[in-house]
């Protein structure tokens, strides 16, 4: 058990599962040599050589679709695309292959393949360094869409991504690279994938977040429960597709009471499909409408402003009040 | 400082061996054997006479579009024969000929276009990807199978197809630039056939050639005649071997035409002229290799007769398949389906269900999810779910 921050949990489950699958590779921009450009894959170019830990060209299309070819192959590469926002340079190889090869080839081929990515806003970075854009990847069948938001989960669900046999579309919040540290057991650890975890019990309102927005998350049940003794329980989404629904509609049957937070903008955003499922599970439960806090649809807002745009504890507890009092 | 001139200078060699009025250069001309030439010309036949069966079939109505290879069948079959089968074949959607020399059964082809996922499935051991249709994105493929296979150990080399018109695409420069950094065993063979659609090479791309643009690559790019069947073999026999040597990929260009339509929807009376698709016409790769075969006293008799027989047997084969089964649809999205694949193929199946009249069952509603099996942290919902839902109308104020 070390206490590790969220970089050197995800550090720790590449280097386990590169130990335990020589056909598990590294591949991305500045990944081998300089260690990424967040230090996740630090000292794994050392400890493999360039040619498993791949520092390859600057090319993001180039990067999928060879390892798409890795993957056919029967590879297992792990990708890193140095900022989400840059992932729209290759995100014609990821939809229109990575998430298709299993169904076109009718199951001879599959693309066991992990994209990594960091995403999210709170580190004051330029446009493309900033967005927060799952809702993409969430919305093309044939992929899965993980987003952990601590450092043992983070470990846990990319060793687990990198062992499914379907490709994965990893978000690392940027927010949460060196946030905080968390026990982080030695011996190789995994968790399910297609899986929400309730954070937090509570039987008075369900707060539904992920990734960074966890923590704001969570600081708004504290702020609530000492403020009115409201008990919120939280559902920590993990992966957003595919989606948990049970656990959701679980946890609102019992609550009558549902606030989803999001960074994506809010237009057909996760919310939208997150307060769907409470429609469809929990209806009658139902005691106020679903509310969503979620960034604006706005394109990038630029750091002065991202706070006002980002989801935040007092935003949070807003609707959650509202919601309370409905 | 004077300015010095960095430029490297380069020359693209174009390689022809069998010219349209059957000049043959024999010193160039490649050593295959008398079998192996028949069996090159049967290969050529059967992709021209299939096209055009495919052709009758699609303005029939009993398949979809697809994209004719009329004129193409020496640049196909002259690449492709250079293979072994445990190489790597990475079609884009025009490689017909190509695909039945690599073992695509007939019926496989028509079923795929006749819109059944089922025919575009290679088989177990077989090492070609499915067609691939968004223009040049199947060349990073190629490069990442010919990276792995390099990895692996193991000496297979791969071919990727496209046309004149993915040269334009950012793709292409990523898996050329890609292939030359990680010198990887591959070959790219560029079916130039003059028109991206209704759009002339000219417009296409400012260089002489598209051979040329490997060269600021880091490897070797050639042109040939793409309509000679000995040129585009001993081509691309020379860059298999390299690849297999391990001294890296190159590109062939084969300069070739379509003959016919881009694709079954296509008009192509609208932009370009009937005399130039006649001067091409005249370099029609079948004729130039069957009166090559006929002067070595090679051409077999009764050869297009026992061609059509086994397309005819391959299209009743393909007549005789059953209706599209709509539930698997569901079996190839994920390795295992996800929970809301499971209720919306159960929804479906509800759907399909016959009644005992013959009639179908209406939709059934989703049944109500049940709470999280064997989740430790949701424990706590078993209680309440116990409990009887709310009355509709009936609310409950938070703090009871």
């Amino acid at each position: 058990m070390a206490k590790l921050n969220m970089v050197k949990a995800l550090n720790l489950a590449l280097l386990q599962e590169m130990e335990r699958d020589p056909d598990v590779l590294v591949i991305g921009e500045d990944v081998g040599v300089d260690g990424g450009v967040f230090r996740v894959t630090e000292d794994l170019h050392r400890k493999f050589g360039g040619t498993r830990v791949v520092d390859s060209p600057l090319a993001e299309a180039g990067i999928i679709g060879a390892s798409v070819g890795m993957a056919l192959y029967g590879l297992k590469p792990v990708c890193e695309i140095q900022f989400s926002g840059f992932a729209f340079q290759c995100f014609h190889q990821i939809e229109n292959h990575v998430a298709r090869y299993r169904m076109r080839s009718q199951g001879r081929f599959g693309c066991q393949m992990v994209v990594r990515m960091p995403y999210g806003g709170g580190v004051r970075a330029l446009e493309h360094h900033s967005e927060s854009e799952e809702q993409f990847y969430a919305h093309v069948p044939g992929l899965k869409m993980v987003i952990p938001s601590g450092p043992r989960n983070a470990r846990a669900l990319l060793a687990a991504a990198i062992r499914d046999p379907d490709p994965v579309i990893f978000f690392e919040a940027k927010a949460l690279y060196h946030a905080a540290k968390e026990d982080v057991p030695d011996e190789i650890e995994t968790m399910e994938i297609g899986r929400a975890r309730v954070d937090r019990p509570g039987t008075d309102l369900t707060l539904i977040a992920y990734g960074a927005m966890v923590r704001v998350a969570r600081e708004a049940a504290e702020q609530l429960h000492a403020e009115s003794g409201a008990e919120v329980e939280i559902v920590d989404l993990l992966t957003i597709s595919p989606l948990d629904r049970e656990t959701l509609a679980a946890s609102v049957r019992k609550t009558g009471r549902a606030v989803i937070v999001h960074e994506a903008p809010r237009s057909f955003g996760p919310g939208a499909e997150i307060a769907a499922s409470i429609m469809e599970g929990a209806f009658l439960s139902l005691e106020a409408p679903v509310r969503r806090v979620t960034a604006n649809d706005v394109p990038f807002v630029g750091f002065a402003r991202e706070r006002a745009n980002v989801p935040d504890v007092p935003r949070v507890l807003a609707a959650c009040r509202e919601t309370l009092a409905f | 400082m004077p300015r010095t001139l960095i430029e490297p200078q380069f020359t693209v060699e174009h390689l022809s061996i069998l010219d349209s009025d059957g000049n043959l250069d024999s010193a160039l001309e490649p050593s295959i054997a008398p079998d192996e030439l028949k069996r090159l010309h049967r290969a050529m036949l059967l992709g021209r006479r299939f096209d055009e069966r495919m052709l009758r079939l699609q303005r029939q109505g009993r398949i979809g579009t697809f994209a004719p290879i009329k004129g193409q069948e020496a640049a196909q079959i002259g690449s492709v024969a250079a293979l072994r089968r445990t190489d790597w074949m990475v079609p884009s959607f025009r490689e017909t000929a190509s695909m039945l020399w690599r073992g695509w059964a007939m019926e496989r082809i028509l079923l795929f276009f006749a819109g059944y996922l089922e025919g575009g499935q290679p088989g177990p051991e077989q090492r070609d990807l499915p067609i691939c249709i968004p223009v040049a994105t199947q060349l990073p493929h190629a490069v990442g199978l010919a990276y792995a296979a390099q990895y692996r150990g193991d000496d297979a080399v791969v071919m990727a197809y496209c046309g004149d018109g993915a040269t334009s695409e950012g793709d292409f420069h990523e898996a050329m630039n890609f292939a030359g950094v990680w010198h990887v065993p591959m070959v790219f063979l560029i079916q130039n056939n003059q028109w991206a659609i209704s759009v002339p090479l000219k417009k296409q791309t400012h260089s002489r050639t598209i051979a040329q643009k490997a060269l600021a690559y880091g490897f070797p790019g050639l042109q040939v005649d793409g309509n000679d069947l000995l040129a585009v073999y001993a081509a691309t026999r020379e860059a298999v071997e390299r690849a297999r040597r391990g001294e890296g990929p190159t590109l062939i260009e084969c300069v070739t035409y379509r003959l016919g339509v881009h694709t079954t929807s296509d008009d192509p009376t609208k932009y370009r002229s009937t005399e130039e698709v006649q001067a091409w016409e005249r370099k029609d790769p079948l004729t130039r290799f069957g009166a090559y075969l006929q002067k070595r006293n090679l051409l077999e008799a009764g050869l297009e007769e026992a061609v059509d027989a086994e397309i005819a047997r391959a299209v009743s084969a393909f007549e005789a398949t059953g209706a599209a089964d709509p539930l698997a649809m569901f079996d190839h999205a994920y390795a295992t389906r996800t929970a809301p694949l499971e209720a919306q193929r159960a929804e479906m199946q509800a759907r399909l269900a016959p009644a005992p009249d013959g009639v179908p069952e209406p939709v059934a509603p989703a049944p109500p999810a049940p709470p999280a099996s064997g989740a430790g942290d949701a424990a706590g919902t078993e209680a309440t779910e116990a409990q009887s839902p709310p009355m509709r109308g009936q609310r409950r104020p938070w703090r009871s």
